[in-house]
């Protein structure tokens, strides 16, 4: 599957009226968007909660590399597919 | 473990009153009055028990929640109680001033109803003039003070003409999303349903568009399209089936499992007048009633899509057969299927019944 590529130096940031709780009643962290929720795990929302418009991509990576001790390659596959995604259902800005 | 699964939206109906009159106005026939109507501290309550209960966003709605002098109050409340606030409003009543203050308290979302493109005919299903204009006013200063913005437009014969209009309205005043809505036959839209119903050749036509449009737009307007349940031969789960996602509370304080439960004779409704919302939300009698699948009688209840569409609308299988425990006869499988293709083909030109 092939998607759009998010360059390295974009500043995610979540959607405007895109809010990020944690839910207890709901088992975890949503993102809370007009009429929509969406549940995250909680890898999902370590990296959502990073996306402050100030970090760029590039960085976001390193950070959960060093994190989660995995390869950068690794992380920054995951980590892209998940902006992507979310970018897709208008949920993040890149 | 509690077999009740824990609300995630609360539609909260803070007045009856509104300045237009659509003659598909989802709203009950008979009105609750406004004396009556639940105050300031009683909403900031229902609010706390909501969010303690699981719910993440509350929906302001009514009639025209902007009619309450009380608004950012209760926007403030629901903000405080930890809730994803949501307006949705005709801004017909709002200013960009009183605007600025729902920001202030906390508003996360904006979503104004436009009754068409078309000025003149949007005065008119509006039933009152000087709407339109009011309306791209507050939808502009919207836009101007940074609120999150969705334009619904409920579709029905006189304005599905003119879809490829109204997105691009809706485009033109910045919304973030576009709700294109076909009108839902309850209430005010049951009264005058057959003037309201669009012809079989305007639904097939509406499908293939509103997908050209979602591609002509994608990456800038999200658009939304609730399609009539009528013509695909399928029922809808009723907000994702009874009692399971959401709560609506009347100005008064009743609590419904939908806006239009009380159509359905014979269910109980407690109010959080009485009963606080987690009790209202386990234990009373009309959300037990057609909760999960054990109400239901056949076809429904050997279905493989019976967790799916957990049967239906409950208030649209009462109003076309007189039972409530009815599949609802949008369902190809209902024996009352047939009551939906007439109905489809009911579309007929007559004045509309307006709500007073």
């Amino acid at each position: 599957m092939t998607s759009v590529a998010v360059p390295v130096n974009a500043r995610p940031k979540l959607a405007r009226g895109v809010r990020m709780t944690t839910s207890e009643a709901h088992g975890g962290p949503v993102l809370l968007a007009p009429e929509r929720i969406v549940r995250l795990d909680t890898v999902a929302a370590d990296i959502v909660s990073r996306c402050d418009g100030h970090l760029t991509l590039a960085e976001l990576i390193d950070t959960l590399a060093e994190r989660y001790a995995a390869p950068r390659e690794t992380i920054a596959a995951d980590v892209t597919t998940l902006l992507r995604a979310l970018a897709d259902k208008r949920l993040i800005d890149l | 473990m509690d077999p009740v699964p824990a609300p995630l939206g609360l539609l909260a109906e803070l007045t009856h009153r509104c300045p237009l009159g659509c003659p598909y106005c989802s709203n009950p026939l008979a009105l609750e009055p406004p004396a009556d109507e639940l105050d300031t501290a009683a909403w900031s309550r229902v609010f706390r028990e909501a969010a303690a209960l699981g719910v993440l966003q509350v929906h302001l709605s009514g009639g025209e929640p902007g009619l309450r002098p009380d608004l950012a109050a209760l926007v403030g409340a629901a903000r405080a109680a930890g809730l994803y606030t949501n307006l949705i409003t005709s801004a017909v009543g709002l200013s960009e001033r009183r605007l600025g203050a729902l920001v202030a308290a906390g508003l996360d979302h904006i979503q104004i109803s436009i009754q068409d493109s078309d000025p003149a005919e949007a005065d008119r299903i509006a039933h009152r003039a000087g709407a339109f204009a009011r309306k791209r006013e507050i939808a502009r200063a919207a836009v101007r003070l940074g609120l999150p913005l969705t334009v619904n437009c409920v579709i029905h014969r006189g304005n599905i003409g003119r879809l490829a209009a109204i997105v691009a309205l809706a485009a033109e005043l910045g919304a973030d999303r576009v709700e294109i809505a076909h009108a839902q036959y309850h209430g005010w839209a049951l009264a005058n349903r057959a003037a309201l119903m669009p012809t079989p050749d305007q639904i097939t036509a509406a499908g293939p568009l509103i997908e050209q449009l979602r591609d002509a737009y994608r990456g800038g307007l999200m658009l939304d399209a609730v399609m009539p349940d009528h013509h695909s031969g399928w029922a809808k789960p009723c907000l994702g089936g009874w009692g399971r996602r959401s709560l609506n509370v009347t100005p008064t304080g009743l609590v419904l499992p939908c806006h239009a439960a009380q159509t359905i004779p014979g269910l109980v409704f407690w109010s959080v007048r009485d009963h606080s919302l987690a009790d209202i939300w386990r234990s009373s009698p009309a959300f037990a009633a057609f909760r999960g699948t054990a109400w239901m009688r056949e076809p429904c209840a050997s279905c493989a899509r019976r967790e799916h569409d957990f049967g239906g609308c409950r208030c649209q299988a009462f109003a076309l057969t007189g039972d409530a425990q009815a599949t609802d006869p949008a369902c190809r499988l209902s024996p009352d299927h047939a009551v939906v293709l007439d109905l489809a083909r009911s579309a007929r030109d007559e004045p509309f019944r307006w709500r007073a």
